[in-house]
């Protein structure tokens, strides 16, 4: 993640990194406001919003009561009168709880009226297990929105994708689920200090390789890139593909890849059933057939609600060692 | 309403099980012995103790995220509860659920739960089989003051007092959701003022005040046996600790001196000084029970803590109930 003209980059931490692109976006947008519970005061239950509300006050940061359908419906209202929401749904958990606001009218508004509506919504929310919240507070569901026309996802890994990921969003013009990771918070890595954004739908990627391709979504890439290097001992030269952003997806990139190295897996924390990882490999398969020396793998979590249990949730999070074991599976070495 | 005195000292046997149980939850926390977050329930157990005396293992309870007060007041056992919190395989989950799952169907207890404002519609399904099955148990159903602003909430007062349900709603009105005080999250004072706009009585009582909730919640109870429908019981209580965890002083989102200004109504000392004056309990009988309660709260951790994990192969079972289940 280095570039070469920023010799000395500024690091920043992923919390900062969303934190500053909310900062900027309110900064250089006075239609942009922020709602969501304990997101004022508290600075956020995860600590991304610290500071918003001295410098732009109670108007346009907002404490809201614990509703999360009144909260997505009022950015919802708020967009199409020509506001520029960002909403915060705590854990992702809770969008079951307003789905109807994000499915049934966010996503549709638009073409249900003929074009005329607009709703540029960000949507901001914490996914992913690994504390022992359970079943209720660890879940990643971004293969349901995917699955909605009319609303764009995107996953942020890094910290420099988390700000810039956020400021595309802000600035997009649909409603885009911004999903983040609370395992990453802490995650430090590069970080520009103007605002700049990285374009929603493009894929990244994160390690160059040659005869294999690992299509690694969300925190999932920090595995994968571990995977990498081990696999590097048994003379895999591993190809890393960080998505970004799922709906758009980047096909093209993926695909360029696979029909580089012929081989291909694909990594999420979320239920392998269903997941937007078959998603990926069916479209691998139907633009890269040709190419192709062994079936797309799938990494994902077994069909189980998240555990509480440390040692099952250990057992329950995809991490490097089962990537790199399915990767060996794939090219049909002995696991 | 008459209180024998055999539900007096019950009643504070039960609030002293709830906040030994959550002291000594709460230094394992911070010992790092237990996963997750704890919402501890220090300082309302009034609440739980007064409602559940006249529940039996028929009736049923839902629950919040702060839950482990409600199991225990209903007749949890320690060792079970302590070995959920642990995760492990002897706990009432099997070490699924942790501190936000609790449950234990077999007392009525239909589970703590990581959403908030979900109990009042499971609540008024259980108040409907209650009517249903031609029964007169009654559903009880805790939820906070922040959860009182959930939708859920309002569909399901409605639906109770449309089909006259036996639920009593349970407002533990605590002046908090999470860090943001009652007055900033909702415009009213009494979330019981509510309930008549959805056709059903709201009481308003001192939640520090086991007797005053025994009294109010005997007349709800009795209400919803009788078949006359539900209530909204709104208790103003008290959380003594953080939202999560054990800091109790020095949060940004309070004052110290609230704290110690609710801390003066420590509703376990309430009590006892009623129930020494009326001659029932005096101070060295009551600190018998503490310790007599702190020694099954020691036993409960020991019992927890040489228990075993799950094993990997629990991962996949209970996702769904097979033909092979023993039938329930
Ligand atoms: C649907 C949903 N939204 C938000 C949360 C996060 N959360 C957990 S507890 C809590 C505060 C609940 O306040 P209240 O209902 O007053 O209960 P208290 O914690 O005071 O006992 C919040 C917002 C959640 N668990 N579920
Ligand atoms: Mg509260």
């Amino acid at each position: 993640m280095t570039t070469p003209e920023a010799p000395a980059a500024r690091q920043l931490p992923y919390v900062l990194a969303i934190t500053e692109a909310l900062a900027q976006s309110m900064r250089s947008d006075p239609n942009v406001f922020l709602a969501g519970e304990d997101v004022a005061l508290y600075g956020g239950v995860f600590g991304t919003s610290r500071g918003l509300l001295n410098e732009f006050g109670p108007q346009r940061v907002i404490d809201t009561p614990i509703s999360e359908s009144g909260i997505a419906g009022l950015a919802v209202g708020a967009a199409a009168t020509g506001l520029r929401p960002i909403i915060e749904i705590m854990f992702m958990d809770f969008v079951t709880v307003c789905m109807d606001e994000i499915v049934n009218q966010a996503a549709k508004m638009k073409y249900m009226f003929g074009g005329k509506a607009s709703l540029p919504i960000t949507i901001r929310t914490m996914a992913g297990g690994g504390m022992s919240m359970a079943a209720q507070h660890s879940q990643s569901l971004e293969a349901w929105f995917c699955h909605v026309p009319g609303l764009k996802v995107v996953m942020p890994a890094t910290p420099y994708d988390a700000k810039g990921l956020l400021i595309a969003a802000i600035r997009d013009d649909n409603p885009v689920l911004v999903i983040e990771s609370k395992l990453s918070l802490g995650l430090t890595g590069e970080v520009p200090e103007e605002m700049y954004e990285v374009p929603i739908g493009r894929a990244r990627v994160a390690r160059e390789g040659a005869n294999f391709t690992i299509v690694a979504i969300g925190r999932m890439l920090g595995e994968a890139l571990k995977a990498a290097d081990e696999l590097a001992a048994d003379g895999l030269d591993v190809e890393v593909i960080d998505p970004r952003s799922l709906q758009p997806l980047d096909t093209e990139t993926i695909v360029t890849s696979v029909r580089k190295t012929h081989r291909a897996l694909v990594v999420h924390e979320a239920v392998r059933f269903g997941g937007i990882g078959a998603e990926i490999a069916a479209q691998v398969q139907e633009e890269a057939f040709d190419y192709l020396d062994a079936p797309v793998g799938r990494v994902g979590a077994p069909f189980a609600p998240v555990p509480f249990s440390p040692v099952l949730e250990a057992e329950y999070i995809p991490n490097a060692a089962r990537i790199a074991a399915e990767a060996r599976r794939v090219i049909g070495k002995a696991v | 309403m008459d209180i024998s005195p055999e539900s007096l000292l019950d009643m504070h046997e039960r609030m002293v099980r709830i906040r030994t149980f959550e002291e000594e939850a709460g230094k394992l926390m911070e010992a790092g012995k237990v996963p997750g977050a704890l919402h501890l329930y220090v300082g309302e157990e009034a609440v739980a103790a007064g409602i559940m005396v006249h529940l039996s293992n028929d009736d049923q309870i839902t629950s919040t995220h702060r839950g482990h007060g409600h199991l225990v007041a209903k007749g949890g056992d320690l060792g079970r509860m302590f070995a959920e919190l642990f995760g492990r395989a002897t706990g009432y989950c099997k070490g699924k659920g942790g501190s936000m799952h609790i449950s234990d169907l077999d007392l009525g207890m239909l589970g703590a739960n990581g959403i908030v404002g979900a109990g009042p519609p499971i609540a008024i399904g259980a108040a409907f089989s209650n009517k249903y099955r031609g029964t007169t148990n009654v559903t009880c159903c805790f939820f906070g003051d922040g959860a009182s602003n959930e939708g859920t909430f309002h569909e399901a007062a409605n639906m109770a007092a449309l089909y006259r349900l036996p639920v009593v709603f349970v407002c533990e009105n605590n002046g908090y959701g999470e860090f943001t005080s009652q007055e900033r999250h909702q415009a009213i004072h009494d979330v019981a003022d509510r309930a008549p706009g959805y056709g059903m009585p709201g009481i308003v009582v001192d939640g520090m005040d086991a007797i005053a909730v025994y009294e109010a919640a005997g007349e709800a109870i009795a209400r919803a046996r009788r078949g006359e429908g539900p209530s909204l019981l709104e208790c103003k209580t008290y959380r003594f600790l953080d939202h999560v965890g054990v800091r109790g002083m020095g949060v940004v989102y309070r004052t110290d001196d609230e704290v110690v200004e609710w801390r003066r109504r420590d509703p376990i000392v309430l009590l006892e000084e009623r129930l020494a004056g009326a001659g029932l309990l005096p101070a060295e009988e009551a600190a018998a029970v503490r310790e007599r309660v702190l020694g099954q709260v020691k036993a409960a951790i020991a019992y927890a803590e040489s228990s075993p994990h799950p094993d990997p192969s629990a991962l996949l079972q209970d996702v769904y109930t097979l033909a092979t289940d023993a039938p329930r």
